[in-house]
C-alpha cells in the first residue's frame, strides 16, 4: 500500500505514515478489547472454577449401611436411636466399651432415627425383621471420606478421633459406606446439621416471593409505562415523574428493605418474615427497572405503525392495545425477567423485614415465614461447620442454575418474539 | 387483550387486598420467634431444630439481627407481633430493662445458657507465640505512651514491642465496630490491657479521656476488620502465617488440624479454662424470655425447657458440638430452676 509510485497528494510519504498509525491505532483497539474480553472470561472461568471445585462434592453424601433388627418393643416406645446404635455396634469389632460406644454413637446423623422411623411407619409389617438399612452419615464422617478431614495430624487437633477413624475403616473394609447423589440437599429445610440442610424451604420462599412481586410489579410497570409514553401530556409534571423514576431505579435495595419495616411492618402490622411483604419491597424495587424497560420498549416501535392504526379509525386505546403493545411485549417481558432475576438474588432489604433468619419449616403460604436463596447463601457461609463450605458452593450454583434460567427465557422470548423494521 | 389486561390487574389488586387483610388480622403465632446476637445464633437455632423434631410444636423462627437491635425488637412491646426471645452475647442493660418496661414488658426471664472464649488464633505453620493482654493493647492501640507522653502507634513488629515475640509485621484480623465480638475483644483486650500499662495512667491524668485513649484501635492497618464472616478469618489465616485472627471459640474447634491458639497470660483456651474462669478473653451468653407470652405462643416453656435441658447445655450436650463452652453444674441447675419458675429478672 505504502508503495506509492504517483506521488499524489493523496499517496504522498506523509499520507502512507498517517495511514500506517490510523491502521496501527485500529489493530491495537482491537487487542484491548479482545484482551478486555480474555480478563472478564478468564475471571469468570476462576469465579466458577472455584464454586464448582469447591461446591460439587455437596451433591455426594455418605450413607452408612446397617442391618437393624427392628425389635417391636423398641419400635413401639419410638426408641430408633437405640435401635440404630445396636446395629452400629454389631459391626464395628471393637465396639465394646462405654467409651468407644459413645465415641461410635456420632457416626450416625441425628436425623437418622426419624429416616428409620419414616420407613417404619411407611410399611408397618417391617416390624420384627432385620432389614438392611442405608442411613446418613454425620456431616464429619462425610468430610473425612470426601478428603477434608486429615487424619495425619495429632489426634488433640482432629474433630475425629482414633476410635471413630479405626471404626470408619472396619466399616470401609466390609463396604458398608457408600457414597450417594444427595437428595437431601433439594427436599429439606435448613438445618444446623449439615448432612440433614437443603435449599428447598429457600427455593419455595424465594418463589413465593416472586409470585408477589411479579403479581405486582408487572401491572402496575407495564400501566405506567403505556400511560407515560403513549398517553401522558409532555409537561412539567410528567417529567418530574420521569426524573423521580429513574433516581428509583439507582437507589440502593436497602433502603426499599427499611421502607417495607417502617410501611409494611410498622403502618399494616404485616407479619416479620413473610414473603408477602419480601415481595412488595422487591415490587417496590423492580418497579422503576420495568417501567424504563418497558418505556424503552414502546419507544422503539415505530410511529407508522400508530399512525395506521389510527388512520385507518383505532381509537388510542386499541392502537396501544392492538398493535403497539404487542410488538413492544418482547422488550418488555426481558426487562421484567431481568428485573426479577435481580430481586431473585436480592439479600439486602430482606434483611430489614426479617426474612434473613433460620427457618426450618417449609413455608406453605404467603404469610408463613420464610428465607430466601441469596439468604440461605449467605447463612451457610457463616455457619462453623466445614461441611457447610461445600454447601455454600452448591446453593450458589443452585442460584446460578435458576438466574441462568431466566435470562435464557429471556433470550429466548426476545429472539421469537423481535421484529426488525 | 384489553379487557383481558384489565382483568388480570383487577384479580391481582383484590388478591393483593385479600392477602393484607388476611394477615393483618392473623395476628395470633404458634411459631415462637427469637432474635437478637449472631454468637447466640447457632445455639438457639440447634435448639430450635431439636425442639422442632420432637413433632409437638413448629420449628421456632431465630433471626440473627445483633444483641442491641435484637433486645430493641425484642423490648417493643406485648403482642404476637413482637418477638418472644432475645438472644444477647453481654448482660442486658439496665436502660433496656426500662425501655422494655416502658413498653409493657414488665417482666423478663433471663437465663445464662454457657460461655464464648474468645479466640487470638494463628496458623499452624507459623511457630508457636504467647501473648498477654499488655502486649496485644501496645501491638493494636492507636496511641502508646512513649518517654511519659500518648504518641501515634510507633509499633510496626512484635519485636519492637518485646525482643522475644517474633520479628513479623503485626497483623491481627477481627470483627468490625458492629460486632459484638468487638464489643467484648474491646472490654476485656484493650481496656483490661491498658490498665496494665503504668505509663497510660501517667500520660492520661483524665479518666474518660484514658478510657477513650485505651480502645481506640490503631487504623494504620495493624488491625484489619474482616467483616462478620469468621470462616473468611479463618481462610485468610492458613493463607497468611505471620496473620492473628480474632473470633469466637467454635470457629477454632471447627479449625483445629489448620490453627492454634496464642496463650492469653499463660492460659491457653480450653473449655476447662473458661469453665474455671481462668481464661480472660470469654463471656457469658444469655437468652431473654418475655413472661407475658409464656402460655399465649405455645411451646415458649418447653422450648426453654429443652435449653436448658442436660442433653442441650450439659458437658456432653449437643450444644457442646457446636461450640457452646458449659457451665459448672450449679450453674446449668440454676438456669433449669428459672427456666421452670420463670424467675423474673431483677437489676
Amino acid at each position: 500500500m505504502s508503495v506509492a509510485v504517483t506521488k499524489s497528494r493523496y499517496q504522498s510519504e506523509e499520507f502512507s505514515a498517517r495511514l500506517r498509525r490510523r491502521y496501527a491505532a485500529e489493530r491495537r483497539f482491537r487487542i484491548a478489547g479482545m484482551v478486555a474480553v480474555g480478563i472478564a472470561s478468564l475471571m469468570l472461568v476462576v469465579l466458577l472454577g472455584s464454586i464448582i471445585s469447591k461446591g460439587y462434592t455437596a451433591f455426594w453424601q455418605a450413607q452408612i449401611r446397617l442391618e437393624v433388627t427392628l425389635d417391636k418393643q423398641q419400635v413401639e416406645e419410638r426408641n430408633y436411636t437405640a435401635l440404630l446404635r445396636q446395629a452400629l455396634y454389631a459391626q464395628v469389632p471393637t465396639a465394646t466399651d462405654r467409651a468407644t460406644r459413645r465415641s461410635l454413637n456420632d457416626l450416625l446423623s441425628s436425623g437418622a432415627p426419624y429416616e428409620l422411623e419414616a420407613k417404619v411407619n411407611a410399611n408397618p409389617s417391617l416390624v420384627g425383621t432385620t432389614q438392611t438399612v442405608w442411613v446418613r452419615a454425620d456431616d464429619e464422617i462425610d468430610q473425612f471420606m470426601k478428603g477434608f478431614i486429615r487424619r495425619d495430624v495429632p489426634e488433640s487437633e482432629r474433630r475425629l478421633n482414633d476410635v471413630k477413624i479405626a471404626a470408619i475403616d472396619a466399616l470401609v473394609a466390609n463396604g458398608s459406606i457408600r457414597s450417594t447423589f444427595n437428595t437431601t440437599l433439594f427436599t429439606a429445610g435448613d438445618s444446623r446439621e449439615p448432612e440433614q440442610a437443603g435449599i428447598l424451604g429457600a427455593v419455595v420462599g424465594s418463589a413465593l416471593t416472586l409470585v408477589v412481586t411479579m403479581l405486582l410489579s408487572v401491572p402496575i410497570g407495564i400501566a405506567a409505562a403505556v400511560y407515560l409514553e403513549e398517553f401522558a401530556p409532555k409537561n412539567r409534571w410528567t417529567d418530574l415523574i420521569e426524573v423521580n423514576i429513574n433516581n428509583l431505579a439507582a437507589v440502593p435495595s436497602i433502603i426499599f428493605g427499611l421502607l417495607g419495616l417502617a410501611v409494611f411492618l410498622g403502618f399494616f402490622g404485616l407479619p416479620r418474615s413473610a414473603p408477602l411483604v419480601g415481595g412488595l419491597v422487591m415490587a417496590l424495587m423492580t418497579l422503576p427497572v420495568i417501567i424504563i424497560a418497558s418505556r424503552v420498549a414502546l419507544k422503539a416501535v415505530p410511529p407508522s405503525i400508530r399512525e395506521a392504526a389510527l388512520g385507518v379509525g383505532a381509537s388510542p386505546l386499541q392502537t396501544v392495545t392492538h398493535h403497539v403493545l404487542p410488538l413492544a411485549l418482547p422488550g418488555i417481558l426481558t426487562g421484567t425477567i431481568i428485573g426479577m432475576a435481580r430481586a431473585l438474588g436480592e439479600t439486602a432489604p430482606l434483611l430489614m423485614i426479617g426474612m434473613v433468619a433460620f427457618i426450618v419449616d417449609i413455608p406453605g403460604g404467603l404469610t408463613d415465614s420464610a428465607t430466601a436463596i441469596p439468604v440461605q447463601i449467605y447463612m451457610w457461609a457463616d455457619s462453623p461447620e466445614r461441611a457447610f463450605t461445600e454447601r455454600t458452593s452448591a446453593a450458589i450454583m443452585i442460584l446460578l442454575a435458576f438466574l441462568i434460567l431466566m435470562n435464557g427465557l429471556a433470550v429466548f422470548l426476545r429472539k421469537k418474539f423481535e421484529r426488525r423494521w | 387483550m384489553n379487557s383481558k389486561k384489565l382483568a388480570v390487574t383487577a384479580a391481582a389488586v383484590v388478591a393483593m387486598t385479600a392477602a393484607f387483610a388476611g394477615a393483618a388480622n392473623a395476628q395470633s403465632r404458634d411459631q415462637i420467634r427469637a432474635v437478637g446476637s449472631s454468637t447466640v445464633f447457632p445455639f438457639t437455632t440447634a435448639v430450635a431444630e431439636a425442639f422442632g423434631k420432637g413433632g409437638k410444636f413448629k420449628t421456632p423462627v431465630v433471626e440473627s439481627t445483633g444483641t442491641g437491635g435484637g433486645l430493641k425488637l425484642f423490648c417493643a412491646g406485648v403482642g404476637p407481633q413482637h418477638p418472644d426471645v432475645a438472644n444477647a452475647s453481654r448482660r442486658i442493660k439496665k436502660s433496656e430493662v426500662e425501655q422494655c418496661a416502658a413498653n409493657g414488658v414488665a417482666q423478663i426471664t433471663e437465663l445464662k445458657v454457657g460461655f464464648d472464649g474468645i479466640a487470638l488464633a494463628y496458623s499452624k505453620q507459623a511457630p508457636h507465640t504467647d501473648l498477654t493482654t499488655q502486649i496485644l493493647w501496645k501491638a493494636l492501640a492507636k496511641d502508646v505512651p512513649v518517654d511519659g507522653k500518648m504518641v501515634a502507634n510507633p509499633y510496626k513488629k512484635w519485636s519492637d514491642i518485646d525482643p522475644k515475640l517474633p520479628n513479623k509485621e503485626i497483623e491481627v484480623l477481627g470483627p468490625p465496630p458492629t460486632s459484638g465480638t468487638r464489643d467484648t475483644f474491646n472490654e476485656l483486650v484493650m481496656l483490661e490491657g491498658c490498665k496494665k500499662v503504668a505509663e497510660v495512667k501517667a500520660a492520661v491524668a483524665d479518666e474518660k479521656a484514658r478510657e477513650k485513649a485505651c480502645m481506640t484501635i490503631r487504623e494504620d492497618g495493624g488491625y484489619v476488620e474482616a467483616g462478620e464472616n469468621d470462616n473468611l478469618i479463618v481462610q485468610k489465616l492458613t493463607a497468611n502465617p505471620d496473620a492473628f485472627g480474632v473470633f469466637g471459640y467454635s470457629f477454632y474447634d471447627q479449625n483445629r488440624d489448620k490453627l492454634q491458639t496464642a496463650k492469653m497470660d499463660g492460659v491457653e483456651l480450653s473449655p476447662e479454662a473458661v469453665q474455671a474462669g481462668k481464661y480472660e478473653l470469654s463471656r457469658p451468653l444469655f437468652i431473654y424470655i418475655k413472661n407475658a407470652h409464656a402460655g399465649v405462643i405455645p411451646g415458649i416453656r418447653e422450648f426453654i425447657a429443652e435449653y436448658t435441658s442436660e442433653r442441650a447445655m450439659g458437658e456432653d450436650g449437643y450444644l457442646g458440638d457446636k461450640g457452646l463452652i458449659s457451665m459448672p453444674k450449679a450453674e446449668r441447675d440454676a438456669a433449669r430452676t428459672s427456666a421452670t419458675n420463670l424467675t423474673p429478672l431483677q437489676l
